[in-house]
């Protein structure tokens, strides 16, 4: 039992914690983006958290995950941005909650 | 003591999994699906992390590469045919 | 050396991405690398790259650290508020999408404004058009477009303009 061993271990934990977190606002979140938000953020921070405490628990594996972990904070948000813009032009529902809508509005204006 | 933590882990990161299949097969759009897809995606991604820590096995953070780079390709395009498809 | 060439930096990128995953400097290994490197970098020599634009002085290194620690705190604020807002029962969300204005000029330092905005608190964007972002916000706090660009954009736009102005 070692120390970096406890942190990499309490590392993992928190990053699967905030997975499951993602996973629960996909199922409780209203409509489509905001869904995206809670998948998109909760499962960068767990994927890198997890990253991080495998990384503390097996040094010599650290530069690979790094490679992963950079991976993910480039695209993951690239993916939920072109999800977004597609399921808008398609006229995706939105949530009654929702108050203004600017983009609708704009492209209104300008057929 | 570590063991128990990466116990612990896994039932978390299993548990979201479920969580975000149930959206995955409930839908109701098929954007909603993609978002599920691209959450399960980087789950197991994770997941494919912890059984390399468990397993003792670097060679399975290859898989865990490749599958996060197609997962990604994958999205865009189907982004691309509910923009353009139909 | 404020001036790389593009086909240098996508090069020296490629490289590093390669021996990452390798994760040894062995020769066989560093000459394949420099080979397939090389190669790719000829073939897409038009392409960007994350460092396209990026003018090397200690001035925009500096920018580019300060900017990676407010992201990642940003990061984190952002995960503790989505944590809140899916444990609470009553889930209290006021969802808008509003409309921001950046002062970036380069393509690659809007890319990268656009993707940290998607990872800081609730907001998410989901179009780009021109110096226009629409921005979709779990909580909006402002709608009108001055407003909500000192509360969304400011804060990176203050590092990305030193990096990629």
């Amino acid at each position: 039992m070692t120390i970096p061993g406890i942190i990499g271990g309490l590392f993992l934990v928190l990053g699967a914690a905030f997975l499951l977190l993602a996973g629960l606002g996909l199922v409780r979140m209203p409509d489509l983006f905001n869904r995206i938000q809670a998948g998109t953020k909760a499962t960068t921070l767990g994927t890198l958290l997890t990253l991080a405490g495998a990384a503390c628990l097996r040094p010599e594996w650290t530069l690979k995950l790094l490679l992963i972990g950079l991976f993910i904070l480039l695209t993951n948000p690239i993916s939920s941005q072109v999800l977004a813009r597609a399921a808008h032009r398609t006229g995706a529902a939105k949530s009654e909650k929702t108050t203004v809508d600017r983009l609708v509005d704009d492209t209104e204006e300008r057929p | 003591m570590v063991d128990i933590l990466i116990y612990i882990a896994t039932a978390l990161t299993g548990t979201g999994i479920l969580l975000a299949l149930y959206r995955f097969l409930k839908g109701p759009s098929p954007a909603d699906r993609v978002v599920a897809f691209d959450t399960l995606t980087l789950m197991t991604v994770t997941l494919i992390v912890i059984i390399a820590l468990a397993e003792g096995r670097g060679i399975y953070l290859d898989v865990a590469v490749v599958y996060a780079l197609l997962s990604f390709l994958g999205v865009i395009a189907v982004a691309r045919y509910l923009e353009r498809g139909f | 050396m404020t001036r790389v060439p593009a086909i240098a930096l996508l090069f020296a990128t490629l490289l590093l991405f390669w021996l990452f995953l390798n994760g040894s400097l062995a020769g066989d290994v560093l000459v394949v690398g420099i080979v397939a490197a090389l190669f790719i970098a000829i073939l897409f020599r038009g392409g960007r790259s994350i460092l396209s634009g990026f003018h090397f002085t200690p001035r925009t290194i500096f920018a580019a650290l300060g900017y990676l620690v407010f992201f990642l705190a940003e990061l984190i604020k952002s995960n503790l508020h989505i944590a809140r807002v899916v444990l609470t029962p009553s889930l209290p969300i006021t969802p808008a999408i509003v409309k921001v204005r950046t002062r970036l000029q380069s393509p690659m330092g809007r890319l990268l404004l656009a993707n940290s905005i998607t990872l800081t608190p609730g907001t998410l964007t989901v179009e780009i058009d021109g110096e226009w972002l629409y921005i979709h916000w779990v909580n909006a706090e402002a709608t009108d477009i001055d407003a909500a660009t000192a509360q969304i954009v400011a804060g990176f736009e203050k590092y990305l303009e030193v990096m990629y102005g």
